[in-house]
């Protein structure tokens, strides 16, 4: 009833607003980040807009990682009332466009010159038939591997710099008695870890080939099996009771010395600079064994809206994502690096300038790779089916053989 | 006029109540049909394609997963939760002096909501945590319970968590049936000296066929809608051994952006509930008919 009022009186508000003033650029956002740093940095960007004269309406809505925000970004669109803005990433993008209720904003991303300063397959996703239709926020790297530095000194060991060398080390570190790997037992934790395994074992073509061009020949391809077989190897090294853990739980087995390594997107330094930990000294970050780079792009897809004063309000608001000021705060709270190329990070910590260098030369050797666990590479139907098949080998006795048959037709029973 | 008026008031008054199931109710199961038949992905789309969705969610090992898992469930929290909750109304039956405590005792479980009872058991059941953790700092160092991590094993928590939720009920609905059982007629046999064992069993029991039939019926869609219960204490895992057709319907419409298998494996679910009320609503009228 209360929260009925409230809206009532909102949008009241909002009508007497727009009435008043026409012309002011109006933005309605619908987002999920709704968490402290997260609240924060959007925070940011709502001031910007208002400063430059718009009206910026939050619409956030939280849970289920942006699963409700969908819903009810379904209903708008269904109801002929989409949000200006909405928070979507990679191909989800695309489908909206194929429903055909996406804006195009090329005439402000041409204007900035957004195609000099972003990586170009990550501007790739920011197209849709060659029209700027999403303006991208940040870049998380997901092939990360964190660790504890005192476990790894006291136990002799050195980050690990290939697949062989890692499973050397958790055998040692096992033996002695610490949880080599701390890992949750959520799909899309397994996810992660399989994907940074598919990269190291297999390569950023093998990666490629695999998870974007959903090749079959290499879905079953003996490199396949041994990726399975990895993985194999890596449930041996987690502790028995990690079925269902949360992966910040699993950060802080690696803050207090319980576990030496995670291998988690860099939203898992936050944890650790939140826990007062220092890059370099209490925890190390290094990308996992192997070539390459898989991100994870935030960006803002821009709805059709009718009306000048809402198309003023989305052009401004994609410059204003784009702009370096936002692109700098908001990625130091978050704890990613900034989209754009040509952002000073002199005050981003050693780990973001590792992932920011690892992006310009994986952008310039081509191994920059979109991330399947994160809804990157592939559409939910297809990315849901492999992660089925990833979580349900690694928590079986499942035999890469039949895990590999079972990738096979789980593919192709999701077009 | 006034006569007129009053001949209709019920209908009236009723109307708008029809109306609105009409349409929320059987009006959306026909949508969720039509959209089963379509290729749906991200919005609802309705040209129809014929049975794609559901060649879809034949093949699918996770629908499978989740299919036996509703009878392997379903089957064991039916059978569970009557047994017990049999067994603790005729032990509440004895007239003994605390009953109404008692009662309220069992009976609560039920006023919690299943996120909680799924929570709590998640706490209890995690072996680094709860009771196997317990169990062995106390010094029995051998001991092992960790169904909630073993995938084959997991599905079985589940019954656990929902037979402490449900026989309370069960109980309630038991001890309501025995009181109602005529005293003349347990009087009579006690006087023929029949044992106690046998008056339950051949007397008591079958003259409350009714409230076995309404058990059945409250558990078996409770178990067949399950979801919160699950989503609480092991998210479908480990895996996704531990889906239900409910949670895996709610991946393919929420997380997947899969609108056609959603509303499939839904045409599914209902034909599975249809299976155990049409019986018995056939027996019901035609009881009455008679």
């Amino acid at each position: 009833m209360n929260t009925k009022l409230l809206i009532a009186a909102t949008s009241a508000l909002t009508i007497s607003i727009t009435s008043i003033a026409k012309a002011e650029p109006q933005a309605e956002v619908l987002h999920w980040w709704t968490s402290g740093g997260e609240a924060k940095s959007v925070a940011v960007l709502q001031e910007e807009f208002s400063s430059r004269g718009g009206t910026w309406t939050d619409m956030p809505v939280a849970g289920g990682g942006g699963d409700a925000a969908m819903t009810a970004l379904r209903a708008r669109v269904l109801a002929g009332n989409a949000p200006t803005a909405v928070q979507l990433k990679g191909p989800a993008i695309q489908e909206w466009y194929e429903e055909g209720v996406l804006a195009d904003i090329s005439s402000v991303a041409n204007a900035q010159g957004w195609a000099d300063v972003l990586p170009a397959s990550i501007a790739g996703h920011m197209k849709c038939e060659g029209s700027w239709c999403a303006a991208p926020v940040n870049v998380h790297r997901i092939d990360w591997i964190w660790a504890n530095a005192t476990v790894l000194a006291e136990n002799g060991i050195s980050m690990p710099s290939s697949w062989d060398e890692f499973n050397a080390a958790a055998t040692k570190l096992k033996a002695a008695g610490i949880t080599p790997l701390a890992h949750g037992g959520q799909a899309w934790q397994d996810a992660t870890v399989f994907e940074a395994v598919a990269l190291g074992v297999g390569g950023p073509e093998f990666f490629h080939k695999a998870f974007v061009e959903l090749n079959e020949d290499t879905l079953k391809s003996d490199t396949m099996k041994a990726v399975f077989d990895q993985m194999r190897t890596m449930r041996g090294f987690v502790d028995s009771n990690f079925s269902g853990r949360d992966w910040n739980l699993a950060t802080a087995m690696v803050m207090n010395g319980e576990a030496a390594f995670q291998i988690m997107g860099d939203w898992a330094k936050g944890e650790f600079l939140a826990a007062g930990k220092r890059p370099g000294i209490d925890f190390l970050c290094a990308s996992t064994p192997g070539d390459g780079f898989l991100y994870n792009v935030d960006s803002f897809a821009m709805f059709d809206v009718d009306g000048a004063d809402k198309e003023e309000g989305q052009m401004l608001l994609a410059e204003l994502i784009v702009g370096k000021n936002f692109q700098k705060v908001f990625n130091m709270n978050k704890g990613s690096i900034p989209a754009r190329v040509d952002v000073a990070l002199d005050d981003f910590d050693p780990c973001a300038h590792t992932s920011a260098q690892d992006m310009a030369a994986s952008n310039a050797g081509g191994s920059l790779l979109p991330s399947y666990a994160h809804g990157m590479a592939l559409r939910g139907a297809q990315s849901g089916a492999i992660t089925d098949v990833v979580t349900a080998h690694f928590n079986s006795d499942m035999s890469s053989d039949e895990a590999v048959d079972m990738l096979v037709s789980a593919v192709a029973n999701s077009m | 006029m006034s006569e007129w008026l009053e001949k209709q008031l019920p209908k009236l008054v009723l109307a708008p109540s029809f109306v609105a199931i009409l349409i929320f109710v059987y009006g959306f199961i026909g949508w969720t049909a039509w959209v089963s038949f379509t290729k749906s992905k991200l919005l609802p789309r309705y040209d129809i394609v014929g049975l794609i969705q559901y060649d879809r969610l034949f093949v699918s090992p996770r629908w499978d997963v989740a299919f036996s898992n509703l009878f392997i469930f379903g089957f064991l929290f039916i059978v569970i939760s009557m047994l017990l909750g049999l067994l603790l109304a005729i032990l509440l039956d004895q007239k003994i002096r605390t009953e109404g405590i008692i009662r309220t005792i069992y009976l609560y479980p039920m006023a919690l909501s299943l996120i909680v009872t799924g929570t709590a058991w998640k706490w209890i059941l995690n072996p680094g945590l709860g009771l196997e953790a317990m169990l062995r700092s106390w010094g029995w160092e051998s001991f092992s319970f960790n169904w909630l991590v073993d995938p084959n094993m997991a599905i079985y928590t589940v019954v656990i968590a929902g037979v402490w939720q449900a026989s309370g009920f069960v109980m309630a609905l038991f001890l309501a049936g025995l009181r109602s059982v005529d005293d003349e007629i347990i009087k009579a046999a006690q006087v023929d000296g029949i044992p106690t064992w046998r008056i339950y069993l051949s007397i008591i029991l079958p003259s409350m066929a009714a409230i076995f039939l309404s058990a059945f019926i409250v558990l078996a869609h409770l178990s067949i809608k399950s979801f919160d219960l699950v989503v609480a204490l092991t998210g479908g895992g480990p895996g996704y051994a531990t889906d239900l057709p409910a949670t895996y319907m709610y991946t393919m419409a929420f997380s997947r952006g899969d609108i056609g298998q959603a509303a499939s494996s839904a045409m599914i679910m209902m034909a599975v509930v249809f299976a155990i009320v049409v019986p018995y609503l056939y027996s019901e009228l035609r009881a009455r008919n008679d």
